[in-house]
């Protein structure tokens, strides 16, 4: 075994500003991924188990292709797929819809789970309080869904954030995509990865420490 | 007269069985790397469990790690590490390597709650009946800490098997790669796509559906 490489971390370090700037654009497009991931999944749910028939069969085809295929399948799909129809998106909604795609996917199995969890005589008795179907919902149900799925739901943000780093394949310049374009410009490929390793690494460990204070603030009674 | 040359050339039959030839590397590379991450996930795992502080210091930090950064981040730094240091490996066997390290973290994290699962004075009545420490970890905690945790490993191997569709970006002509290539060659990229997803799909779906099947029969 000969060792004859020479590791140069300056120029990743003179980079460092683009890397970080890069690991925002990670944290927003995850974040919005989640946000309406949730919001996607709940309905996706709720269609699940109570939906009228067609609507509900969407709602399995979406949630078996998101859990049984790769994110980077999907990806593709939205990229090259939609592309057969003349729809060009931009990197950045390739990816937004990927990870939204995925994400809703997941998490509407694990709201599936929260809402059997939820007794249904909580339901009854909200309606019988005067509460219409959608209020009882709003109101009495999904909160107490969040609170049970609170913990799968953390870490499916975080799978988000990992997920998102697929977006170098497809060319969007997140921090993977970033760290991709520099390091073939430098040829520094190893130092530049490490770095990037070590920023999601802080990003996850921070998006965790962020969820602890959170639900130890919510869930504290 | 001429024929024009075109490079692009419609989806045949012959490209349905090189689709299946690519199926079979993904399901090779995930069965190797689920396999060898398992054991050594599980032995972790019980590292994990038996030195709480000493273990989680060490072991459990850098297990972490290598759940805290994408698959994709990883591939591309250990391939070039080995490239650095001098190795000479094979995309397959890196992609392997990798793969089964970072099941190995995953597993790990589930096998120590199986173990911690079952409880102390589980495991006391065992070692109080005469057996001895290995003999308690064969037939009580095994038995019982498997069950408890057998749908998380399955959603761990279920995520591998997906994951190894990474393995392309070092340029392994796994299933999503062989996809990619065909659809730059044949320009139907809905076609492509829809048979290489039924291909993960058929690969996911019934383990999915029998490791639910199972957890259900073990519930009643």
């Amino acid at each position: 075994m000969n060792f004859e490489y020479t590791f140069h971390w300056r120029p990743v370090l003179r980079k460092l500003p683009d890397l970080l700037e890069a690991s925002l654009v990670t944290l927003q497009i995850s974040v919005l991924s989640m946000v309406i991931g949730i919001v996607l999944g709940m309905c996706l749910a709720l269609l699940r188990v109570n939906g009228p028939k067609p609507l509900a069969w969407v709602s399995t085809i979406w949630v078996e292709t998101a859990r049984n295929t790769p994110a980077l399948f999907q990806l593709f799909f939205f990229s090259f797929g939609l592309g057969s129809f003349g729809w060009h998106l931009s990197p950045y909604l390739i990816v937004l819809f990927g990870l939204t795609f995925n994400n809703a996917g997941y998490l509407a199995e694990n709201f599936r789970g929260g809402l059997q969890a939820v007794p249904d005589t909580q339901l009854r008795a909200a309606r019988s309080l005067g509460m219409s179907s959608f209020q009882s919902y709003t109101r009495i149900i999904i909160p107490q869904v969040f609170r049970i799925v609170y913990h799968p739901m953390t870490n499916q943000l975080v799978w988000a954030v990992l997920m998102s780093s697929l977006a170098m394949i497809v060319g969007f310049r997140e921090l993977a995509g970033e760290t991709q374009a520099l390091a073939f410009e430098t040829f520094r490929i190893f130092e530049y990865f490490a770095v990037a390793a070590l920023i999601y690494y802080v990003m996850v460990k921070f998006i965790l420490g962020i969820s602890k204070l959170i639900a130890w603030r919510m869930f504290r009674y | 007269m001429s024929e024009p040359i075109s490079f692009f050339s419609g989806f045949g039959p012959n490209d349905l069985w090189y689709l299946a030839q690519a199926a079979w590397q993904t399901l090779i590379i995930s069965v190797l790397a689920i396999s060898t991450g398992t054991v050594l996930g599980i032995f972790f795992g019980w590292i994990l469990s038996e030195s709480k502080i000493a273990g989680a210091i060490t072991l459990g930090l850098v297990l972490d790690a290598f759940r805290s950064i994408p698959l994709i981040i990883q591939l591309v730094l250990f391939y070039n590490l080995f490239t650095v240091v001098g190795i000479a490996i094979s995309p397959f066997w890196a992609g392997v390597t990798i793969l089964a390290v970072y099941t190995s973290a995953l597993v790990a994290n589930v096998a120590r709650g199986g173990i911690e699962a079952v409880g102390s004075p589980m495991r006391r009545a065992g070692r109080s009946l005469g057996l001895s420490y290995f003999q308690t970890m064969q037939h009580v905690v095994w038995p019982i800490g498997l069950r408890a945790v057998f749908p998380s490993w399955v959603g761990v191997a279920l995520g591998v098997l997906k994951d190894s569709a990474l393995v392309s970006v070092l340029g392994h002509p796994e299933l999503l790669k062989v996809a990619r290539d065909l659809i730059t060659r044949t320009q139907q990229p809905l076609l492509v796509l829809a048979v290489a997803g039924a291909f993960y799909f058929a690969l996911s779906f019934p383990i999915s559906r029998y490791a639910a099947h199972l957890e259900r029969k073990w519930q009643s």
